[in-house]
C-alpha cells in the first residue's frame, strides 16, 4: 500500500480504495463530506479533535490511520486546514447535475478569488481540467492554510487536488 | 567566574524545554546561545507540526518558538545571546564563554549541551559554486531573512527537509525543477511528497547530481540515474537549467563540546552518526553533563523538547528542588510522550537505535 506512495509521493485509486478515511461513492453522490489521504502511520492526531461531530477516530495509538465514520460527517471542512500533511479534502457530488465541489488545502499567495476559471490539477501535477473557484475561506482559526472550494466536472472530483492559475498574473 | 546551577548551552527547542522545567522548581538557570535571537530551527520551521496535542500538534514550529520565548521570559531565565561557549573545562563543570569581545568562565553544577545539528556536505564535481548551499541554509534565507537563494532549484535529498523545504521554495516563489534522491525509495513522510508532487515537483528516486556546472555560478546540473549498489548507470544523464542547487542528505549531531569535554561516543548511523552516550535521563559519560535534542541523535524537534524536559527533571532532582518521586512520575510521563512519537514505521527505527544507544551507555 505504502509502495507506490513512498516511490513517487502520489497515491493511487487502489491505494485510496483502502483507506479508512475514504468515503463510499454513495456518499459522496449525498453531499459534503471528508476525503481524508492520509495512509502512513505517522504519530498524529488533530483531525480527530477538531471534528465537531466525532466523525473521525485515530485513537489513542495515534500512529493508527484515521478513521471517518462518513454517517457523522457534515462535510463542515474543519479537518481540511489543521490537518498538517494536508492530506484531507471535502468532496461534495451533489453539487449539480454536472459539477462536484471539492474543498482543497491551500498554502500559496496569492489566494484566488471568487468566481475565477482556473485549472484542476490531479495528484501528480498535471492540469486535468477547467475548474471554477466557488469560495475561499481564510479564518484566522486556520492559522494561514486556506481552503478553496472548486467546482469541477464530476468526473474529476476524485483527480483534482490543487490547482493552478490560467494566467501567470491575476 | 560566573556562577550558576544549570548553564544550558543552546537555545533551541531542546534547551528552551529543559530551562524552562528546570528553573520551574527553582533551579537558578542561564541559557547561552550564539546567535543573536534564542529560538534555534523552529524559527524557520512555517509549517505546522505533526504529533498529538500534548505535542502541540498542528501549531507552526514558529509559533511554538514564540510561545517558548514568552515562558522563558516570563520565567526569569537568564538569557545570554551572542556568546559563543568554545571550551568546557574542570570535567565539565567550567564553560568557557566569550560574550562580545569579552572572555569569561561559568562555573554550573549541572551543563546541558543542546547545540543541534549541522548539514552533511555532498561533494561532486561543481559542489563549490556559488549556489550550491544546504537545504536549511536556504530554509534560514527563505524564511528568516526572507531572501530567495535562487528561482530555480534542483533539490537533492528526499528525506523530511529536503521535502519541506522544496515545499517552503515553492511558497516563497522559487521554482523547484526536481527532487533527487539516491535511495530507491523516499525517505520523508509521503504527505510531504504528496504536497510538491501536486504542485508540479518530480521527484527521482535511484538518482542523483553528477555534476554541477556554470561560469561563475551554477548554471546547469547534471543528475543521472543510480543502481541498487549505488553506481551511476552510464548514458541516463540529464541537465536541468538551476541557479541553485540545495543539498538535503541528512544531518549530524553538533557535538564538538561534548568531544572535548571527554563524553564517550558510539557510532549509529540511524541518529546521524557520531552520537554521545547517555542514559534514559540524558546524562553522557561526564557526571552533571548532558544532551538533549539532535546532538544526542537526529530526531524530530518534538523529541528535542522532551528531551529537555527529561534533563530539566533530572537536574532538578539532582540539585534537591524535587523529590526522587516526582521526579520518577514527571519522567515517566515525558517517556510516554516519547514513546508516542517513536511509534510508527519512521519513529520505531529512531526508538530501537536510541535503545541501543542508551544501553551502550550502560
Amino acid at each position: 500500500m505504502r509502495e507506490s506512495l513512498s516511490k513517487t509521493g502520489v497515491l493511487t485509486k487502489e491505494d485510496l480504495a483502502q483507506s479508512p478515511g475514504v468515503p463510499s461513492e454513495e456518499r459522496m453522490e449525498r453531499g459534503p463530506v471528508a476525503y481524508i489521504e492520509c495512509m502512513e502511520e505517522i504519530p498524529c492526531d488533530p483531525c480527530e479533535f477538531v471534528c465537531p461531530k466525532g466523525a473521525i477516530t485515530v485513537g489513542k495509538q495515534i500512529i493508527d490511520l484515521p478513521v471517518l465514520d462518513e454517517e457523522k460527517c457534515d462535510g463542515c471542512g474543519l479537518c481540511i486546514p489543521i490537518c498538517p500533511g494536508l492530506a484531507i479534502f471535502v468532496v461534495d457530488k451533489s453539487h449539480s447535475d454536472k459539477e462536484a465541489l471539492v474543498g482543497l488545502p491551500y498554502e500559496q499567495l496569492p489566494l484566488p478569488k471568487v468566481g475565477m476559471k482556473v485549472y484542476g490539477v490531479d495528484r501528480e501535477g498535471k492540469a486535468v481540467c477547467e475548474a471554477r473557484v466557488v469560495k475561499v475561506l481564510n479564518p484566522k482559526k486556520f492559522d494561514r492554510t486556506a481552503v478553496v472550494y472548486l467546482a469541477v466536472p464530476r468526473a474529476f472530483a476524485l483527480d483534482v487536488r490543487h490547482f493552478a492559475f490560467m494566467e501567470e498574473e491575476e | 567566574m560566573m556562577e550558576t546551577e544549570f548553564a544550558v548551552v543552546g537555545a533551541g527547542p531542546a534547551g528552551l524545554s529543559a530551562a524552562l522545567e528546570a528553573s520551574r522548581t527553582g533551579v537558578q538557570t542561564v541559557l547561552i546561545d550564539e546567535n543573536q535571537a534564542p529560538g534555534g530551527q523552529l524559527f524557520k520551521q512555517i509549517h505546522k507540526f505533526f504529533g498529538s496535542k500534548e505535542h502541540w500538534a498542528a501549531t507552526r514550529g514558529i509559533d511554538i518558538g514564540i510561545k517558548l520565548l514568552m515562558q522563558v521570559e516570563k520565567a526569569g531565565i537568564k538569557v545570554m545571546l551572542d556568546t559563543v561557549v568554545w571550551g568546557i573545562f574542570d570535567g565539565g563543570k567550567v564553560l568557557a564563554i566569550k560574550e562580545g569581545d569579552r572572555n569569561r568562565r561559568v562555573r554550573a553544577e549541572k551543563i546541558l549541551l543542546a547545540t543541534g545539528a549541522s548539514e552533511n556536505p555532498l561533494a561532486f564535481p561543481g559542489w563549490t559554486l556559488p549556489g550550491v548551499l544546504g537545504a536549511g541554509a536556504a530554509q534560514t534565507l527563505v524564511n528568516l531573512h526572507r531572501v530567495l537563494p535562487g528561482t530555480r532549484v534542483l533539490m537533492v535529498g528526499a528525506g523530511n527537509v529536503g521535502l519541506i523545504v522544496a515545499y517552503q521554495l515553492l511558497q516563497a516563489g522559487a521554482n523547484v525543477v526536481a527532487v533527487v534522491e539516491a535511495l530507491p525509495k523516499i525517505g520523508g513522510y509521503g504527505v510531504h511528497a504528496s504536497k510538491i508532487r501536486r504542485m508540479g515537483v518530480p521527484i527521482l528516486t535511484g538518482h542523483t547530481v553528477k555534476e554541477a556546472s556554470g561560469d561563475a555560478m551554477v548554471e546547469r546540473a547534471t543528475v543521472i540515474q543510480i543502481d541498487e549498489q549505488g553506481n551511476p548507470i552510464p548514458g541516463t544523464e540529464r541537465e536541468f537549467e538551476v541557479d541553485t542547487i540545495c543539498i538535503a542528505v541528512g544531518l549530524h549531531p553538533l557535538a564538538e563540546l561534548a568531544w572535548v569535554c571527554g563524553c564517550e561516543f558510539t557510532y549509529i548511523s540511524e541518529l546521524g552518526g557520531h552520537v554521545p552516550l547517555h542514559t534514559e535521563k540524558m546524562e553522557t559519560t561526564m557526571p552533571g553533563v548532558y544532551v538533549a535534542g539532535d546532538v544526542a541523535g537526529i530526531e524530530e524537534a518534538t523529541v528535542a523538547m522532551e528531551e529537555g524536559r527529561l534533563t530539566g527533571v533530572d537536574v532538578a532532582r539532582c540539585l534537591g528542588y524535587i523529590s526522587n518521586r516526582k521526579a520518577e512520575t514527571l519522567t515517566r510521563e515525558i517517556q510516554a510522550r516519547i514513546e508516542l512519537i517513536r511509534s510508527g514505521p519512521f519513529g520505531e527505527v529512531l526508538g530501537e537505535a536510541k535503545e541501543r544507544l542508551i544501553e551502550r551507555r550502560g
